[in-house]
């Protein structure tokens, strides 16, 4: 079934059922592996991307769910690392082995969106994603500087 | 706050310790050239004609940060502009083999100190060529020449030269057998802290994980295995798998069924879909309840016991006796990415991507299954998203080899989480009994038996002497307290639940319960916990350091908020040394983690911000559920 979405301010066609998860959309159909596939039931976050700009887990969102909407995947962000964010996460050297990283970002990105300046507790609500490295408290101080630099 | 102390006249005598096996020459080519004027005096480092250094890191970054621990060490001696480096992870090769672990292995948080020296000496080996390169051109001795960021210079001629000018000279050149490493004090690289080159893919989404491999015709694959330990299909119904839009073919290996499909929802669906009528075998009706029960068992009868370590008379010795029981559980690695390999087996060759710990396994596991000759089977290590010792397995690249075979095409196998739980090799689970005697402020008596499998058996079965696995000992055996009558016993709990090493194997649980029956001591004294274990340290400086450090950092014994209370712990693994006091309390029937001071004890601390890194990460670790 042939499907059009809006991923990254471009439309594409893909041939797959509607209730297939996003996340495989971006992974496999259109190559964008920067997002990550952690628990398949949208407990992990390691799927993080924004629909309309808002952090969304796409690993139980039908593509179907998104038809007419815009996705927006970290490949998006900035492929020269030169978003605030992406900033901050590099000189607070917060990845370890990465792999939640990427959603991380995503969500940190949509949550400074919401709230410029974020106290720590609003920080610890929002950033419910999971890190099996324990980077959380490098998170936060890198949330803060992004959020100081605005 | 983090209070940690490194001392380097410390670390001299623990190099000396842990790396006098590897003094021993790794194998060099007898000259240095290659191909197109490349200088690579070894295989961990090659100085092209452009000035770029390529350094070899024969281990895999699964977040530990090796991708800069290892190149730093070899750049230091090497004197080599840190802008001119570029890393590859290593292919499999005997010459990469740890002589610690003895295989191409990364893992037992043994890195940075079984390659310590053959990665000076590497980077020195080939500063040494580029020096007497430049020495023989200018007609000076190579003793009058001083190298600086990949320049040799001779400062009484003025004269220079980039390492790339002097690779082709140095390549024609032997490779000197011995050759003198810097004194620590001359480091310029080891111990600052440095940014990781692999931040920068990590945070747009570059960097490629195994999960993240694409290759051209490849297909996606999901496996239907077995719901019990080591059950075999006995029968299987594709239909329904293949009504699934999107899968192509279903086809059996060794441990399972195979759903192979157009992208990984289609394979996952398939796997679902797919009717196995299993033959559950010898472990349908074991269970932990039932496994805690024999290891208890074993234990009060003494059954299948084999004595570690006898000194005194435990027995006999007099004074307040406290007895304790502790069951450690099966835990899952569960690392971030799940297992997932890639893998193109052709006629005449086979290629494997994968997240893998075990390079030189992961081929032995290409060519067992293809018949090819090892050479022929190449491994690409990816960027692992955890690992924690899961990876050491090769499991999951024998079933994507055996896949690709069978279908003549290349493959992607992904897990799902469930896979991922229910099919790891997990931490072995383990019953601790232990019987203390203290008189005063001493323990007179300790006697611990530990009832637990052994999963270095299947790695390395001659290592298991007189029926004692020292390594399911670790934090036992090792723990920094002088007791005069001590018994120790290991009972080897077999059972069919696959086990494998698990983030700082055996330690991890047996440091728990050491540390746990020292305030239990403690309590029965009436002594405080940190005077108390100081009082059996007499031996043990360093780890009587660590564990005082902290605790004056985290004002031991000053007044807490009421209902919170404060607890300390300390610890040997690989090298190092760590002390930590928690202020704890009990929130809603939970214990509630306010603030852990830590010091550790590691040697030279290669990047001072990695160690700091994994150090805070690793509290949260085990404190906040995953």
């Amino acid at each position: 079934m042939a499907i059009t979405v809006n991923v990254n301010d471009t439309l594409h066609t893909v041939d797959v059922p509607g209730d297939t998860p996003l996340l495989w959309v971006l992974r496999d159909e259109l190559g964008l592996t920067g997002t990550k596939f952690g628990c398949g039931v949208a407990q992990c976050g390691a799927c993080t991307i924004h629909v309309n700009g808002d952090a969304t887990r796409s690993c139980v969102l039908p593509v179907s769910g998104v038809v007419g909407k815009r996705v927006h995947t970290i490949e998006s962000v900035s492929r020269d690392n030169s978003h605030p964010v992406q900033r901050a996460w590099i000189a607070e050297q917060v990845p370890q082995c990465g792999y939640c990283q990427s959603d991380q970002i995503m969500a940190a990105i949509a949550f400074l969106r919401e709230q410029p300046h974020p106290t720590d507790k609003q920080i610890g609500d929002v950033m419910t994603n999971i890190c099996r490295c324990g980077t959380y408290d490098r998170i936060r101080s890198a949330i803060r500087r992004a959020a100081a630099d605005r | 706050m983090l209070a940690v102390t490194t001392s380097r006249s410390e670390f001299i005598g623990l190099a000396g310790s842990f790396c006098a096996g590897l003094m021993l020459e790794f194998s060099m080519p007898a000259r240095a050239a290659a191909p197109g004027g490349v200088f690579a005096p070894n295989v961990w480092l090659k100085i092209a004609a452009d000035e770029t250094v390529t350094i070899m890191v024969a281990k895999t970054e699964m977040g530990q940060g090796v991708i800069m621990g290892m190149p730093t060490i070899v750049a230091d001696e090497l004197d080599a502009a840190p802008a001119h480096m570029r890393t590859e992870f290593a292919p499999p090769d005997p010459r990469y083999i740890d002589k610690e672990l003895q295989d191409q292995v990364t893992g037992g948080s043994t890195a940075v100190h079984s390659s310590w020296l053959p990665l000076r000496r590497a980077g020195a080996t080939a500063r040494a060529m580029l020096v007497a390169a430049a020495a023989a051109e200018w007609d000076v001795p190579p003793s009058s020449c001083t190298t600086r960021e990949s320049v040799v210079y001779h400062v009484a001629s003025g004269r220079r030269a980039t390492y790339g000018n002097l690779a082709a000279a140095a390549s024609r050149l032997p490779v000197p057998a011995d050759v003198a490493l810097k004194r620590a004090a001359d480091f310029r690289l080891i111990g600052r802290a440095r940014q990781r080159t692999d931040i920068p893919p990590k945070v747009n989404g570059s960097a490629i994980f195994g999960i993240d491999v694409r290759i051209p015709g490849m297909k996606y694959a999901a496996i239907a295995r077995s719901p019990v330990f080591g059950g075999r299909v006995k029968s299987y119904d594709a239909r329904r798998a293949l009504a699934v839009p999107g899968v192509d073919r279903v086809v059996r290996i060794s441990n399972g069924i195979a759903v192979v499909g157009n992208n990984t929802w289609a394979a996952f669906k398939g796997k679902s879909a797919v009717s196995v009528v299993w033959d559950e075998g010898a472990n349908a009706k074991l269970s932990s309840e039932k496994l805690f029960a024999e290891a208890e068992f074993y234990a009060r009868h003494h059954t299948h016991e084999h004595v570690a370590v006898t000194r005194g008379k435990p027995e006999t010795a007099t004074g307040d006796v406290i007895e304790a029981v502790y069951r450690g559980p099966f835990l899952a690695h569960a690392t971030m990415e799940p297992m997932n390999t890639t893998v193109d087996v052709r006629k005449d060759r086979c290629e494997v991507w994968s997240p893998t710990q075990v390079q030189r396994r992961a081929q032995a596991a290409a060519a067992a299954v293809t018949g090819l000759d090892p050479e022929r089977c190449v491994i690409h290590t990816t960027f692992a998203g955890g690992g924690f010792g899961r990876r050491l397995e090769v499991d999951f690249v024998q079933e994507a080899v055996e896949i690709s075979k069978a279908i003549g095409a290349p493959v992607k196998v992904t897990w799902t989480r469930e896979d991922d739980i229910q099919g790891d090799f997990y931490r072995p689970m383990s019953v601790n009994v232990i019987r203390g005697v203290v008189k005063g402020d001493a323990v007179t008596a300790l006697s611990h038996q530990v009832v637990s499998p052994s999963w270095f058996r299947r790695w390395a079965p001659s290592l298991i002497k007189n029926g004692v696995d020292d390594l399911d000992l670790l934090g036992v055996l090792d723990a920094p307290y002088d007791v005069p009558n001590v018994r120790i016993s290991y009972i080897d709990h077999e059972h069919g639940i696959p086990v494998g090493s698990w983030r700082a194997p055996d330690a991890n649980w047996n440091a728990f319960v050491t540390e746990s029956f020292m305030d239990e001591l403690a309590h029965l004294a009436g002594a405080d916990p940190l005077t108390f274990r100081l009082a059996q340290m007499q031996k043990h400086p360093r780890a009587a350091h660590v564990l005082q450090l902290a605790a004056e950092r985290a004002g031991w014994g000053t007044p807490l908020p009421r209902g919170v209370g404060r607890g300390l712990a300390t610890t040997f693994w690989a090298g190092s040394y760590a002390g930590m006091v928690a202020e704890v309390s009990i929130e809603n029937g939970s214990p509630r983690v306010h603030r852990v001071v830590a010091a550790v004890d590691c040697g030279v601390n290669v990047n001072p911000d990695i160690s700091s890194s994994r150090r805070k990460a690793r509290r949260i670790s085990a404190f906040r559920p995953p």
